[in-house]
């Protein structure tokens, strides 16, 4: 059972520790995925995030994309989205950088035990579900069927694609494809991650979902998971807003009464939903 | 001298030996002073910096000092809050740069300096009590805020006299202090206080002044001064069953009515005595080549609070800003700790510009809730 761990909380939370950068991997365009390492490393839970910072640039939430089992590898995969996401992707190997964490809840893995489990991720959100999808694999038989689903833009902006070859030639889980703009070339499925849901056979009384991605994505998912009979206490979403501190101090990451750093990111529907459903909460 | 526990009745010349108490313990002593119009807290070396006779009018977008008798404590609270001290507009955290070839880390050191405050109302204590609650009882704490409290000594005053501004009746919180404290004075008008203790630092400090133990009939001259404060009070604002109604209310169309007024200048979360928000920037110091990190106090009230990429603020409209605030304030505070965000000290009516009164606004959402 993995248990969430916390930084040292005896030490300033606000202060990071020199991480560095051994393994620099190039994913898509604008996409890098850092091999790291960092002193007194301890490991984390699937779902858990760093701060990481870019020295004189400035620090931004980024979830743990590697195997929980090995609690050695620090692994992040990056977007260069803004100023500091953009530094932080430009970092070559041997690169140091600032590290705070691991932060925030897990994915409740442990919850889905003998059950279907369901995985929706959506352009980057395939990095933060990741680990739920190593610990699956590790453990195959603590759970019923296992199956992804996932979207990206554009069949050049697809994530892991060696990862999901690998998956889809496995006979244990059902990997599922979309995108939202083919290509020439390109012969599956196009349309958005939710269509998907028709193809595939699952036990909605008996399912566990795990969704990451945009938060219009998620919230469709949501609803086409609830409409196909999954109990909203069973789809579980991992949470996007500005954080400035990760440890509930700093207030930019409140959504009505959470704090989505503190007491997330990892949220049920039926909690979210009447928060998520209200506009610019 | 007077037993411990009983109060004492000091004369106005004690509050120098107070304060050179304090100095010689190694305290540096805050206190009100009179600057620029208003009355704001900085170091005080004697009596002598009080605003003795100092008068505050406050009203909605309006605050005017003026001099009328010539009680030390007649001023109520001013745009400053002890916030400023305890949780500082800007705190820096660390440092980061090469030394001898190798890059390190310094964490900023924390305040150890001993702060005594001196004429910290009850609101203020409550406002104290409620940032404890957010900076040290929470899964992480913060170490800045941490030091200065831990260090901190504490002379509460009584109010003897309340603005048009206060509802602390409202919120329990006042004008009688009942926590948080090592000294309580109240002034009575002849110009002496009744000074009561709250700790053990407290009553040996307060042992070592010149003065009577109290009899009942001082006691109930203190407890009069602080019933006509309270009677002055004329704002109300009814907490009953109010974190449900806000929190069901968001499309209440009061809130469109208020954003139409709301400026969206900030400046009740800056003198609010519980907001606590912070950014935290980098800053790069080029002649060293050193980069920083500082945390400053942030708002809700802006549009980078929010800012994600890709979607831009999620909240976007002044409404959503307002409505986030006062929510906060008189709602989700509950849920995040446990008591309310406000404690009615009035400085969000005072010192908004245009005059919005936080009371007028719950009660305007409540009214038509309860109604329809
Ligand atoms: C829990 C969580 C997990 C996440 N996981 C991942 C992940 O695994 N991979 C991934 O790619 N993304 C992830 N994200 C999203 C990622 O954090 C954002 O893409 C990132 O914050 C964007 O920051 P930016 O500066 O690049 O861009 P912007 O969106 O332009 O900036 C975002 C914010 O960063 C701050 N900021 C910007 N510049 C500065 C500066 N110079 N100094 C100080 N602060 C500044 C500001 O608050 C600004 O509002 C995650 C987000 C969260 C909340
Ligand atoms: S009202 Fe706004 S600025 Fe004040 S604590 Fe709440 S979110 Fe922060
Ligand atoms: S990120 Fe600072 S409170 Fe959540």
């Amino acid at each position: 059972m993995s248990t969430v761990l916390a930084p040292n909380p005896q030490a300033d939370p606000m202060v990071p520790v020199l991480a560095r950068i051994t393994r620099r991997i190039e994913e898509v365009p604008d996409v890098v995925t850092f091999e790291m390492e960092a002193p007194d490393w301890n490991g984390f839970a699937p779902g858990q995030f760093n701060m990481l910072g870019v020295f004189g640039v400035g620090e931004i939430p980024i979830s743990i994309s590697g195997p929980a089992s090995e609690p050695d590898r620090l692994v992040h995969t990056i977007r260069a989205v803004g100023p500091v996401s953009r530094a932080l992707a430009g970092l070559a190997e041997g690169a140091a950088l600032g590290l705070r964490g691991p932060f925030g809840n897990e994915w409740p893995v442990e919850t889905a035990r003998g059950r279907d489990v369901v995985v929706i991720a959506g352009g980057l959100g395939l990095a933060p579900v990741r680990p739920v999808l190593y610990h699956l694999l590790e453990n195959r038989n603590d759970f019923n069927k296992v199956i992804l689903l996932y979207g990206a833009r554009r069949p050049e902006e697809m994530l892991f694609t060696g990862e999901l070859s690998a998956w889809r030639a496995r006979f244990d889980i059902e990997v599922a494809v979309t995108v939202d703009h083919a290509a020439i070339g390109w012969h599956g499925h196009v349309g958005v991650v939710t269509s998907l849901l028709r193809n595939v056979g699952f036990d909605p009384a008996s399912t566990s979902a795990f969704v990451c991605g945009p938060e219009i994505m998620m919230r469709f998912a949501a609803r086409a998971l609830v409409d196909a009979g999954v109990a909203p206490g069973e789809i579980w979403m991992s949470m996007e807003r500005n954080m400035h501190c990760a440890i509930g101090l700093c207030g930019h990451c409140q959504l009505g009464p959470v704090f989505i750093c503190r007491d997330g990111p990892i949220f049920d529907w039926a909690r979210l939903k009447p928060l998520m459903m209200q506009e610019e909460l | 001298m007077a037993d411990a526990a009983t109060p004492v009745v000091i004369e106005a010349s004690a509050l120098d030996q107070l304060i050179s108490i304090l100095k010689s313990k190694g305290f540096e002593v805050l206190g009100p002073v009179r600057r620029d119009g208003a009355i704001i807290h900085d170091h005080v070396e004697s009596s002598a910096d009080l605003p003795r006779g100092w008068v505050d009018a406050q009203s909605g977008g309006r605050y005017r000092l003026h001099q009328e008798g010539d009680a030390y404590f007649g001023y109520t609270v001013g745009p400053s809050s002890w916030k400023r001290l305890l949780h500082p507009p800007e705190q820096p955290l660390w440092r980061c740069g090469t030394r001898d070839g190798e890059i390190r880390i310094d964490a900023a050191p924390v305040d150890e300096t001993r702060h005594a405050l001196l004429g910290v109302r009850p609101c203020e204590l409550a406002a104290i009590a409620m940032q404890d609650k957010v900076f040290l009882d929470g899964p992480y704490r913060d170490p800045h805020y941490a030091a200065r409290r831990e260090g901190l000594f504490i002379v509460a005053v009584n109010c003897s006299r309340s603005a048009e501004t206060c509802f602390c009746t409202s919120m329990g919180t006042g004008p009688k202090a009942r926590e948080c404290y090592d000294i309580t004075l109240t002034e009575f008008s002849d110009g002496r206080f009744l000074a009561n203790a709250g700790s053990t630092e407290g009553t040996e400090i307060l042992g070592a002044l010149s003065g009577r133990p109290a009899d009942a009939a001082d006691v109930d001259a203190a407890e009069a001064a602080t019933d006509a404060a309270a009677r002055q009070i004329t704002r109300r604002l009814e907490t009953r069953g109010l974190p449900e109604i806000l929190k069901t209310s968001p499309e209440h169309p009061r809130w469109d009515e208020v954003a139409a007024r709301c400026l969206g200048c900030a400046n009740c979360t800056m003198v609010c005595p519980t907001c606590f928000c912070t950014d935290v920037e980098e800053i790069n110091d080029l002649a060293s080549g050193d980069s920083a990190r500082v945390q400053r106090w942030a708002s809700c009230f802006t549009a980078d609070f929010t800012y994600l990429h890709g979607g831009g603020a999620v909240r976007e409209s002044s409404r959503s800003r307002y409505r986030q605030w006062m929510t906060h304030k008189l709602a989700t505070w509950h849920d995040q700790f446990g008591t309310s965000g406000c404690v009615g000290c009035g400085r969000c009516i005072t010192w908004c510009p245009v005059g919005i009164d936080i009371t007028e606004e719950a009660a305007a959402i409540r009214g038509s809730t309860e109604g329809g």
